[in-house]
């Protein structure tokens, strides 16, 4: 199946260097810091003391808000120490430094998940520590408990940011758990039709999945094919997509009857509901032109940007710029001791030639940016409401529905900082109806 | 708790997303349409002998030392490299006649440079297209000079006849008036440029097919003079479809519609507003073709259009608004 409308979209390079690499599992690095902010909402308190002994799973940290889920340890060692530091978006975060003891013993208490009714399986997703792998950190127990009739449940493998292929892999490798996890989901969701959404430049994994969908005889699940252009991934371009619904910002999902969930956390819970073990560990692609190797690895959340670019060869060159996510949306960071989280799906790592941006120069009016907007929004025109101050144009131009996919600023001749405009815009948006 | 070292990287750049753009920039657009142009400059220099190809270098040239010499002298950084002086000076050469005066061309170039666009901000600040105000100060300076036609006399081979363009000759006698199959392949007076369609249209499509700009504006803009010359052709007893096809082929109907009202800064953003626009180009310039003492408006027509633009934009950006608000309440609701 393919869209009957498509959304605007622009071509990127796909710099998918990494997909013909199977999965490598890092060896246990020395340290890892682990931090309590690992998903939308209210950071985790610690539940651990310095000198206390972890094992992998052990739970270190938890909160009573609403949309958090456990964090877990993701090696075997002592807690030694437990720090404040500045995270990637640049507020505080507090990080728990286990050093590992070289044995990597999981925790004995861990036992797969007895599921007998829909709260068993909700407290269940709720104690994996289980959110949204490809980028959102949203708690996947809170999207499994929307309160709403379901009817789709979308798969999302799109991966249309560049150079990652992280969910790829292991929709390759991890078929299996893919689609048991997905069925799982689809099952409590009381979805009755599944939609593996897959980008065309992924023949091998659409053809695997039609296979596997003929061989277990699965119905109501079918892989819908998009086009291999940013930003089809993005939840609310998907759901138009495949369903026909606009689903505007601050609509939710769930009130359309439409959940979308990332490939990698289904195959998560795939594996979780047959052996129990938390999420402690993610795939990352690690790439960039500073990197001696790119590939994909498996290693414990909280290892450091560092330790997973050693483990990839190192540096080629000096680092001008560390991205935790694609080129697109990722964000830039400020140092590489930071570590990684659930929801990072690609470190990449680029020297001065690929880090620096050129000039913004005049805007020339070519209306590039509007055609470039999956909504169909007004970049130029946003951009001079933002240097006005103008909240009643920004209001009427939408800004809201912006959700920065930076593909304005990507087609822009000018090289202009339109994606980063309408943040600001959104902002003074939201201040005035504070006020 | 302590807090851990947080200085960070010093050599890391932190810039917010995409960290990726576009090869695409201002002077490869502007490339394109130089690119586009060459056709049009090559048939005028067929047609009117390869003085159109020096009075073009001269422009071009002028052109580029207006706009260095002025940023040199306001301690402005360089934008040479956007190449828009140089799409400036070629326009301007393409709407000359081939036979004026180097130093003439030279005060058109310093016109649309200097006085249009640096003045006013440089690209993407000037008001109206630089190119047509140009033209327009050197044919109400130099009246004899800009409108000493030249037929095409094949080039290198015979020396060049001064004649009228089909446009002149219609306002005195419309008997003489030349084939349209002359008219359209260029073999009639005019400027470098704008005689030979076919020249223009390859121009035209390739800078449609590679999505320099729209096709809202030229085909709305030659529809509405196509239309317009139907309906007074058959008004006037003069064969509708006959003057229909001669009010596109004659003057800079084309050249205008493709080259002069694309230009993005002084036509509107949205799509409605350019269609509003072409309409209003063709309109204007089929008025005063026929109600007016001069024969030819497409120049006329632009400039007006260029300052109606940001009254056009206003409205459409209004409408917008309104409808992003009506759906917010609904969204609301």
């Amino acid at each position: 199946m393919t869209a009957l409308r498509l959304l605007n979209s622009i071509h990127a390079p796909h710099h998918k260097n990494t997909a013909g690499k199977p999965i490598a599992d890092m060896p246990l690095p020395s340290v890892v810091k682990i931090s309590m902010s690992q998903n939308i909402g209210a950071p985790c308190r610690p539940l651990v003391s310095v000198g206390d002994a972890v094992k992998i799973g052990t739970v270190i940290g938890d909160s009573d808000a609403f949309l958090s889920v456990p964090v877990h340890a993701s090696l075997s060692g002592t807690v030694k120490a437990i720090e404040t530091r500045r995270n990637a978006a640049g507020g505080d975060e507090t990080v728990v430094v286990i050093v590992s003891d070289g044995k990597g013993e999981w925790d004995d208490s861990l036992t797969p998940p007895v599921i007998h009714s829909h709260d068993d399986f909700i407290k269940a997703v709720r104690s994996s520590g289980l959110v949204g792998l490809g980028g959102a950190a949203f708690p996947t127990w809170v999207k499994q408990n929307p309160g709403k009739t379901i009817q789709t449940l979308i798969v999302n493998g799109a991966e249309c940011e560049p150079y990652i292929t992280s969910d790829h892999r292991t929709m390759l490798e991890d078929a299996d758990n893919v689609l048991d996890g997905t069925l799982a989901a689809a099952r409590e969701l009381g979805a009755d039709s599944i939609f593996l959404a897959i980008e065309e430049n992924k023949p091998d994994a659409i053809l695997l999945y039609r296979e596997l969908i003929r061989k277990r005889q699965l119905t109501g699940i079918s892989v819908f094919t998009l086009k291999a252009r940013y930003p089809k991934g993005a939840e609310r371009v998907l759901i138009e997509e495949i369903t026909g619904k606009p689903c505007p910002a601050g609509v939710l999902p769930a009130s359309l009857g439409i959940i979308v969930g990332n490939v990698s956390s289904l195959a998560f819970l795939g594996h979780y509901l047959k052996d129990g073990r938390p999420l402690v560990t993610r795939t990352v692609t690690v790439d960039g032109d500073a990197i001696a190797e790119p590939k994909n690895v498996r290693l414990p959340i909280g290892t450091s940007l560092r330790d997973a670019a050693l483990f990839c060869g190192g540096y080629t060159g000096e680092v001008r710029k560390i991205l935790m996510g694609g080129p697109m949306m990722g964000r830039a960071v400020y140092s590489d001791e930071l570590s990684i989280l659930k929801n990072n799906n690609a470190i990449l790592f680029f020297t001065e030639k690929e880090a620096a941006l050129p000039a913004a120069s005049a805007c020339i009016r070519c209306g590039r940016c509007h055609k470039a907007c999956p909504f169909d929004l007004y970049p130029m025109l946003l951009t001079e409401a933002v240097d006005r101050k103008d909240i009643e144009s920004l209001k009427g131009l939408d800004v809201m529905q912006c959700m920065e996919c930076g593909s304005c600023s990507y087609v822009c001749p000018a090289h202009r900082p339109l994606a980063f405009s309408h943040k600001l815009g959104k902002i003074l948006v939201k201040e005035a109806a504070d006020s | 708790m302590k807090a851990a070292d947080t200085a960070g990287d010093p050599m890391l750049i932190v810039n917010a997303s995409p960290h990726m753009v576009t090869k695409q920039d201002t002077g490869r657009v502007m490339g394109s349409v130089l690119l586009a142009l060459i056709p049009a400059l090559l048939a005028g220099a067929w047609y009117f002998g390869p003085r159109a190809l020096l009075l073009a270098a001269v422009c071009l040239i002028t052109g580029l030392l207006c706009e260095g010499i002025w940023e040199r002298l306001m301690k402005q950084p360089s934008t040479l490299g956007d190449l828009s002086a140089c799409v400036t000076g070629l326009i301007l050469a393409l709407n000359l006649p081939v036979t004026l005066p180097f130093w003439m061309a030279a005060i058109g170039c310093f016109t649309a440079i200097v006085i249009v666009k640096m003045l006013f901000g440089g690209l993407g600040r000037n008001f109206a297209n630089p190119a047509i105000v140009g033209r327009i100060v050197l044919l109400l300076s130099f009246p004899t000079q800009m409108t000493a036609w030249t037929l095409p006399g094949r080039a290198f081979t015979a020396d060049a006849v001064s004649g009228a363009t089909p446009l002149a000759i219609l306002a005195e006698d419309a008997l003489s008036l030349p084939s349209l199959t002359d008219m359209f392949l260029g073999r009639i007076g005019g400027t470098i440029g704008e005689t030979c369609v076919p020249a223009i249209l390859i121009g035209g499509a390739y800078l449609i097919l590679r999505r320099i700009i729209s096709p809202i504006i030229p085909v709305s803009f030659l529809g509405t003079v196509f239309v317009i010359g139907c309906l007074y052709g058959a008004l006037t007893g003069q064969g509708g479809l006959t003057m229909g096809l001669f009010h596109l082929c004659a003057g800079g109907a084309f050249f205008g519609a493709f080259f002069c009202a694309t230009d993005y800064v002084t036509s509107p953003v949205t799509r409605g507003g350019r269609l509003v626009f072409g309409i209003g180009c063709g309109a204007v310039t089929m008025v005063i073709r026929l109600f007016c003492s001069y024969p030819e408006g497409v120049s006329f027509a632009i400039l007006f259009m260029n300052i109606l633009t940001p009254l056009i934009d206003r409205y459409c950006v209004s409408l917008i608004c309104k409808k992003g608000n009506k759906k917010n309440e609904s969204r609301q609701k």
